[in-house]
């Protein structure tokens, strides 16, 4: 039990932390918030995922990739094949209504049909049971995180160009998205998703379940992050980013390291985009080129990089800042976002984790001085792993 | 805009400042001066109460409306037109006494080119500011985002660009051509005025140019006498370098280059044919032209009219069609962005079927007496509109699309087109058209 408290909870002040975020994400904002803000909330949420696996891969491995929206678009995809493939079926079950009169073959996606292909591609087919949909989205994100890794690290290429390498595999994967458009939506991409499993997944009532499930993802992410972090391999994970010849002499295999924790978070991102496809209902290829792979490395940054929960809101806060500003200003917001990132990183380099560790201990004393006038034991809310 | 905005105010210091700024820097912002003191003249008539039976934002005074286009990113350099000539139109129709006694209100949100926002704005503007009716979208991409929403929560979008067909949804009224309306009557021209027999089709690699080309090639091969297509080529939007494409245009030497060439492709595209030595010019010495359903004359501001002049385009509306109702419509564009584009704004054939998009909601609400979506869907076959820019348009009694005429306008050097040939009748709106699949 103690392990436990330790490992997963992160002691007292990880425990504070994550109490404080569940309660804010399960209890404060469906009180707060009416249904349609509460749906974008899940939308944003299902961006930390990726901000997590950042901070585990970036803030720990020391692995800068600003092709993360790379990951998190393949599960999206995969997430996407499987419904519109339930839709396709469900639109073949209509008779007579415009949507039918429009398809030359029955049963196969739309857009497949408005491409001339006329049979389902060989590779849509596992993407019509759940199950292995589900498997899918875990592993081919792992697989090709896998090959990325041992090509790089084994290689040593690292910092700076592995970056570079990581945001043009995730522009290639646009343009291949984009240009094979018979099979993956083009352009357009994979739209109008309405069931799951024969479940409205557009009703009020399911995206408030969707938007529970995805904190429950949030949570478990957090929670896995932290166990992992605090193993023999987390910490060989630090030392590798900050002294990796060392942990090389010691005889360690560094590429496998790294590789591992790239794979680890590859398959977090993608379980990220799974969810974002069902709590907006497409899916399209604008959402796995580079401008939100960026976005969720600031998302990382504002957040603080070394903080699992921090990740959580610095994604919630960019993201409620980039609609509010867009919504108020639509004309001048993209001005103001950007005047907001450069102040945030001038006046937290550390990001809101950090600025919370260094401000937050000393105004808990002062307040706690004055309400028992004495010193407390131990500082309270830090926000650790 | 944030003059326009009715979205919940928000009362922090932060906000305040930065509306400030926002007013001052607002460049749209003078199209809506609402005068709050407006009173409803027929509110006796139109009581709230029956004109809005479902809960839209509409009080006795005012109607809000919803304005969904990208002003930032990749898309505002063409969605901006848009933008304009549905405000002149808003801001006309609240001059002539508004709608139903109400005056419009806008609320605009920001696409920023990026269909995921698209879909979030839309239902932005449909559950939260209770909008019912928005003016938005242009690309296919960003409708087919937000289709579903308009369908789920029962909204209405007056969509303005030429697109590929495929669609007619009782949410959508689609104020631009349908493929077929576009295509067919000029390829007839080009074959009968200008005896063409071999076609060379070039498009931007995605769904609109495609299924554009998909309907021309069965036109050409089954339904013109004896001409064929001599090829057919796609390349990625965006891309920039068609040497080898002209290399195989130049062999082929079909007697109509068939272009569907979009967005910023467009200049490498014009650019290169010039220096391979292909112009308007030289295709004529040889009985030959370029023919596109792609290149407006906003387009052609960027490509420059030198790159251009000579070649033909097939669309409903021309900035220098003559009739009185244009002549009015440009001169009022001109005025209301004066300060903008100094009496020389380009107005292409979107932007004029984004202006109608106003007027025929205001013709349909008056018909069906109600602003409920449910009502203005019913009601909106048949509707017509006299005064459009285009000439007399009505739309259709099925499918929501409009009857409007073809054109084929000749690119001048000054970046305008001289309109030289029009359909004789309405073409018949056919989104789903029997033996083009």
């Amino acid at each position: 039990m103690n392990s436990f408290y330790r490992s997963f909870l992160g002691g007292r002040s990880g425990t504070v932390g994550l109490v404080v975020l569940s309660l804010l994400l399960l209890v404060v904002l469906p009180l707060s918030i009416d249904a349609f803000r509460l749906n974008m909330m899940g939308k944003y949420l299902s961006l930390a995922f990726v901000a997590i696996a950042l901070v585990m891969c970036w803030g720990y491995g020391g692995i800068m990739s600003l092709g993360q929206g790379l990951f998190w678009g393949l599960g999206g995809y995969c997430m996407a094949a499987f419904l519109k493939l339930e839709a396709a079926a469900n639109i073949a079950k209509e008779a007579g209504t415009d949507q039918i009169q429009a398809l030359t073959t029955v049963g196969i996606p739309d857009f497949m049909d408005w491409n001339q292909i006329t049979e389902l591609p060989w590779f849509w087919y596992p993407f019509k049971s759940f199950p292995l949909t589900l498997a899918l989205m875990i592993v081919i994100p792992t697989v090709i995180a896998y090959i990325v890794g041992v090509a790089m690290f084994k290689r040593r290429v690292g910092g700076v160009y592995f970056a570079i390498i990581t945001q043009a595999l995730c522009w290639a994967m646009e343009i291949l998205f984009v240009t094979r458009q018979g099979w993956t939506g083009g352009i357009n991409g994979i739209t109008d998703l309405r069931t799951l499993l024969g479940w409205d997944i557009r009703t009020p009532d399911a995206q408030m379940t969707i938007y529970f499930l995805t904190c429950i993802g949030i949570i478990g992410c957090i929670l896995f992050g932290r166990w992992l972090l605090n193993t023999k391999f987390g910490r060989l994970l630090l030392a590798v980013r900050d002294m990796e010849d060392r942990v090389r002499f010691s005889g360690y295999d560094v590429a496998n390291i790294k590789t591992m924790v790239f794979c680890i978070a590859a398959a977090m991102s993608s379980i990220g985009g799974a969810f974002f496809v069902l709590n907006v209902g497409f899916m399209s290829p604008k959402l796995v080129t580079i401008e939100p792979s960026i976005y969720m490395v600031i998302f990382c940054a504002v957040g603080g990089r070394m903080s699992l929960i921090g990740a959580v809101y610095g994604t919630l806060i960019v993201s409620f800042g980039r609609t509010f500003f867009s919504e108020e200003f639509p004309a001048l917001w993209y001005f103001l976002m950007g005047s907001v990132f450069i102040l945030v990183t001038m006046v937290f380099p550390e990001g809101l984790a950090g600025a919370v560790n260094r401000f937050g201990p000393p105004l808990w004393n002062k307040i706690a001085r004055l309400w028992r006038k004495k010193p407390p034991a131990a500082p309270a809310e830090e926000v650790k792993p | 805009m944030s003059i326009t905005t009715t979205s919940t105010p928000r009362t922090g210091m932060l906000s305040r400042v930065l509306r400030s700024i926002a007013a001052t820097c607002a460049v749209i912002g003078s199209a809506a001066a609402m005068e709050d003191g407006w009173a409803n003249p027929v509110l006796d008539k139109f009581p709230t109460a029956t004109v809005n039976t479902t809960g839209l934002a509409t009080g006795d005074h005012w109607v809000t409306v919803g304005q969904l286009h990208s002003v930032t990113g990749t898309m505002a350099i063409s969605e901006t037109g848009s933008v304009e000539a549905e405000r002149l139109a808003i801001k006309q129709i609240n001059d002539m006494g508004g709608v139903l006694g109400r005056k419009i209100k806008i609320v605009q949100e920001d696409g920023a080119s990026d269909w995921p926002t698209f879909a979030e704005k839309a239902k932005k503007l449909l559950i939260k500011d209770k909008v019912g009716t928005v003016f938005g979208c242009w690309t296919s991409a960003s409708r087919k985002a937000v289709l579903p929403i308009f369908e789920k929560e029962n909204g209405m979008l007056y969509y303005p660009t030429f697109y590929e067909g495929l669609e007619a949804s009782k949410n959508v009224i689609y104020t631009g051509q349908e493929a077929t309306q576009q295509i067919l009557w000029g390829l007839d021209w080009a074959h009968k005025e200008k005896g063409a027999k071999t076609f060379f089709l070039i498009g931007s690699d995605y769904i609109w140019p495609r299924t554009s080309n998909k309907i021309a090639r069965i036109h050409i091969e089954k339904k013109l006498q004896g001409c064929k297509v001599v090829g057919e080529e796609y390349y990625p939007l965006g891309h920039t370098n068609f040497n080898s494409l002209i290399n195989k245009v130049k062999l082929a030497k079909p007697d109509v280059i068939y272009s569907v060439v979009v967005g910023g492709s467009n200049v490498a595209w014009y650019k290169q044919l010039k220096a391979a030595g292909i112009t308007g010019a030289s295709l004529e010495k040889d009985k030959r032209l370029l023919l596109t359903i792609s290149t407006t004359e906003d387009e052609v501001r960027g490509i420059g009219g030198e790159n251009v002049e000579g070649f033909f385009a097939c669309m409903k509306y021309f900035q220098s069609l003559p009739n009185e109702n244009n002549i009015k419509f440009v001169a009022a564009f001109n005025e209301m962005y004066k300060d903008k584009y100094s009496g020389k704004a380009s107005i292409g054939d979107v932007t004029q079927a984004a202006y109608l998009g106003p007027w025929l909601w205001k013709a349909t609400v008056e018909k069906a007496g109600s602003f409920d979506i449910s009502k203005i869907s019913a009601a909106s076959g048949g509707i017509e509109y006299k005064e459009a820019p285009e000439g007399y348009v009505r739309i259709h009694d099925k499918n929501n699309h409009l009857w409007s005429k073809a054109r084929l306008g000749k690119m001048r050097l000054d970046g305008q087109f001289d309109v030289i040939a029009e359909s004789p009748e309405l073409i018949e709106p056919n989104p789903y058209p029997e033996g083009y699949k």
